[in-house]
């Protein structure tokens, strides 16, 4: 059951086009993660669906009612903002049943709801604290509290822990992940961290310059990036300009084995850093190793050939060449993926 | 939005209007060649020149002295620091009536320093200057100190790291920073002291006479009220120029400037030239704003047994209808009305200058509210005599008009006060508000009110204490029985005798205490939250 849908949704702002005639569907229970580097126009996303952001063409249903119209405070969605936006005035409590004071609901009944969110949330007993007196941390933690206390129908995230240190980051994000899980939220949130996105959605959407340009489950994404922009977005470097012919693709380092199926003629190519092997000096790609960075559990090579663009291999830790060593290169079709 | 428009048409646009018509407008044709006329007259030439060389020279003597006082509050930590901050404010909204009283005290006839050493200044343009000067002190402190706390004293260490030598430092980082708020502030003092009235009358003399001053003596000595029109056109076209430029330096200023927080800035003086720095403007403030006080209160007490006082509740003086101490409540009465209509209108119109949104008619209506401030309140006054006392709009029987004019002079400060505050409600709060299910009601009360609360009472005090001392405005409109404060001093001193001499000195005490403890209040209320604005 479709929960939200946006049709041809497309915002102007100051003579650009911010959100460019978006199609998107987010079902019941569903965790969808919108991806892309900063002004791809996912914040103007959320602001849309929200009523925050006036639609230029296109529309916004949310339950298959259009939202055309509809005020932002009747809108019935959450939204946690990328900076939290506590009601500095108020403790955490009073920022927790801020929107069930704004339903109506009865003292008794707030303080319960209150009680019950902080608790969901890892801070129990925190209602009396004011909210500057909050870490990072905590002060996520009631955003997402006061975000979820009046039951929104969809939870938007607008990068929900951008602002937070690596390993709480990835702490919080498995706990989210439980929670809604748990209470079968519907849940939109845009990040710029695929790191993020992958380990907190189902499905993932990749936005470029205010258009989808990529949506499918973490894997696909992963596995298949839908162009050279989703490639080089998810951190792939070794991206070239290529010409199938048969099972090889010619490109600027040479010959490239490619898959069985792959469509014939001019593409873009895919190396993952896994699919080139080093080799002795004299075989294959000749390459001088430029730079060497350590990444745990292997060692990015960075190899520079004669006359072509730069290639990233991953190596492992012990095999791994010096810098200034000359190596050869060969690549692994397994590991080649065509782009459209 | 549109009820500060209507307000503004009615209380400050017609009257304006009603001007120009009394001046340029007879038997039925237009007269532009009476300003020529009026212009050349040698007397009104004389005026004009008076006025605007007295304004520059209080304007530079101001920024002589209180510039260092500028950066010793902004950047030395000593101990009464923030009470002396606080003390050097009350001269700006001290009436000008007590200013000009209190500086007769200390320089006129029979003053301190008449007493001392034989030495009279009320009759030379001297008085005038440092009077100006003790006005202005707080506006150069509190603009220019304000952004000078405010700098990041690691640019000028930064310099200091690339190789420059600290007057460098200071000449190449620190002074660009300023300057826009040195010009800001330079330009108010010379407005303020352009318009002066209160103390050019008390302390002027007839020797000295600034725009203003004739403006009020042609309408009430000489009844000539079309060359006081006239002059009031000319002084009109001067003070909008002013505040145009004015308004062209605060958006400079507007620019990119890395601050932070003023409490982190400040350090013990170090070295003996810092030290004597802090001393001589610790004695310059003792000396020019301190003293004058002082001295008005000590001549206030001179006759036995609170005398000056127990006669302020006769009424056979014969200065007045009623005994002057009935002035106390009328000042009171008028001033708690003129604060609330300010505050309404200038509320209003804050939060329609604070919308993100805002159009360009919009932010032009912000300079047009500054315009009541510059355009003086003589101007304010004489149009309201002259355009509300005849149908459509008679309001000359009722107790309105004073109020009416009062809060014209105050809505300035309010919308200053206010308009910062709402301006720094961060608009995603209210978002995150309505998106919680607030309606635009709620999220102003539940967001917005909580916020400006501290600052809708020191607008209301700031208001309160603009109309409790507001004179030039008042003085032609105030109904003979009913006089307020600043105009019983007024009169009390146009007439001969120590007994009446006495009363103004009880009368103006009695007047600075209210505002003082007003003022002082205030600072209080806005605590660690002070801007660098006035």
């Amino acid at each position: 059951m479709t929960l939200l849908s946006l049709e041809a949704a497309t915002v102007r702002l100051g003579g650009r086009t911010v959100l460019d005639a978006v199609d998107l569907a987010v079902a019941e229970h569903e965790i969808v993660c919108v991806l892309g580097p900063s002004g791809s126009g996912k914040s103007t996303l959320l602001r849309a669906v929200a009523g925050l952001q006036p639609l230029h063409s296109g529309r916004v249903l949310l339950d298959g009612r259009d939202q055309a119209g509809v005020p932002v405070h009747r809108r019935e969605v959450g939204l946690m903002f990328q900076d939290h936006q506590l009601f500095p005035q108020r403790d955490v409590a009073g920022n927790v049943a801020f929107g069930l004071r704004m339903r109506g609901a009865a003292k008794d009944e707030r303080a319960v709801r209150v009680r019950e969110l902080l608790e969901l949330v890892g801070l129990p007993g925190a209602g009396a604290r004011s909210v500057a007196a909050l870490s990072g941390g905590e002060q996520q933690r009631v955003a997402l509290a006061r975000a979820l206390a009046p039951r929104p129908r969809l939870l938007m995230l607008d990068e929900p822990l951008g602002q937070l240190d690596r390993s709480l980051r990835e702490r919080l994000v498995v706990e989210l992940r439980e929670l809604f899980a748990r209470l079968g939220t519907t849940v939109l949130a845009v990040t710029h961290d695929q790191g993020e996105a992958f380990a907190l959605a189902d499905r993932v959407v990749v936005m470029r310059e205010g258009r989808i340009a990529q949506s499918g489950t973490p894997l696909q994404v992963w596995q298949r990036p839908a162009d050279a922009f989703v490639a080089r977005f998810l951190g792939f470097e070794n991206v070239v300009e290529a010409r199938i012919d048969g099972e090889a693709a010619l490109t600027a380092w040479g010959k490239v084995p490619v898959p069985h199926d792959a469509p014939q003629g001019p593409c873009s190519l895919l190396v993952r850093p896994a699919g080139v092997r080093l080799v002795a000096a004299d075989q294959g790609l000749r390459c001088t190793v430029a730079a060497r960075t350590f990444k745990g559990t292997h060692v990015a090579v960075h190899l520079q050939p004669a006359d072509a663009p730069r290639l990233e291999a991953a190596c492992a830790l012990r095999s791994a060449p010096e810098t200034g060593a000359e190596v050869g290169v060969e690549f692994d079709p397994a590991e080649v993926v065509v782009l459209g | 939005m549109a009820v500060p428009v209507a307000f503004f048409a009615v209380f400050f646009a017609y009257p304006v209007a009603a001007i120009v018509r009394r001046g340029l407008h007879a038997d039925g044709a237009w007269h532009l060649g009476r300003i020529a006329d009026v212009l050349g007259q040698p007397d009104i030439r004389h005026v004009l020149w008076f006025t605007t060389w007295q304004a520059l020279a209080s304007t530079a003597l101001t920024l002589l002295i209180a510039l260092p006082g500028a950066y010793v509050f902004a950047r030395f930590d000593f101990p009464g620091r923030q009470v002396l901050r606080a003390v050097v404010t009350v001269p700006f909204v001290l009436p000008t009536v007590v200013v000009g009283t209190a500086f007769l005290a200390l320089l006129g006839r029979g003053g301190l320093l008449d007493e001392l050493w034989g030495v009279r200044l009320d009759t030379t343009v001297w008085a005038i200057l440092l009077a100006h000067v003790f006005f202005n002190y707080a506006v150069v402190v509190r603009t220019v100190g304000g952004l000078w706390a405010q700098l990041d004293p690691r640019q000028e260490e930064a310099a200091r790291m690339l190789g420059a030598r600290p007057l460098t430092a200071w000449r190449t980082v620190t002074l660009p920073a300023l300057a826009p708020a040195v010009a800001a502030a330079a330009l108010m003092v010379f407005l303020f002291t352009f318009t002066s009235f209160g103390v050019v009358q008390i302390l002027g003399g007839p020797t000295f006479s600034t725009l203003e001053v004739e403006i009020y003596r042609q309408t009430s000595e000489i009844f000539d009220l079309s060359t006081a029109a006239v002059l009031t056109l000319v002084q009109f076209l001067c003070v909008g120029a002013i505040l145009a430029v004015h308004a062209w330096t605060v958006r400079r200023r507007e620019s990119a400037l890395k601050l932070v927080d003023a409490s982190t800035t400040a350090r013990r003086p170090r070295g003996a030239g810092q030290w004597t720095l802090l001393a001589a403007v610790l004695a310059s403030v003792a000396v020019l704003l301190l003293l004058p006080l002082a001295v008005l209160v000590q001549r206030s007490l001179t006759a036995p047994g609170l005398g000056y006082y127990r006669a302020l509740t006769d009424a056979d003086g014969g200065t007045f209808l009623v005994a002057p101490i009935h002035a106390i409540g009328a000042s009171l009465s008028y001033a708690a009305a003129a604060t609330a209509i300010a505050v309404a209108i200038g509320s209003l119109a804050a939060a329609a200058l604070a919308r993100r949104d805002a159009g360009r008619l919009v932010r032009g209506f912000d300079a047009l509210l500054m315009l009541p401030l510059g355009v003086s309140a003589v101007t304010v006054g004489f149009g309201f005599l002259i355009a509300l006392d005849a149908p459509p709009l008679d309001l000359r029987q009722s107790w309105i008009l004073v109020p009416l004019a009062q809060a014209l002079v105050g809505v300035p400060f309010v919308v200053r006060t206010m308009l910062p505050v709402l301006r720094a409600v961060d608009v995603r709060l209210r978002e995150a508000a309505a998106v919680l299910g607030a309606s635009p009601w709620r999220v102003w009360r539940e967001v917005d009110l909580p916020m400006v609360r501290r600052a809708l009472l020191v607008a209301a005090g700031f208001a309160f204490a603009v109309s409790l001392g507001e004179f030039g405005a008042t003085v032609f409109i105030a109904r003979p029985d009913n006089p307020t404060l600043p105009v019983a001093v007024a009169r009390l001193l146009s007439r001969p005798g120590d007994l009446n001499y006495g009363q103004a000195m009880a009368l103006s005490t009695i007047l600075m205490v209210v505002c003082a403890v007003a003022l002082l209040v205030l600072e209080k209320l806005r605590g660690a939250d002070r801007t660098g604005e006035l």
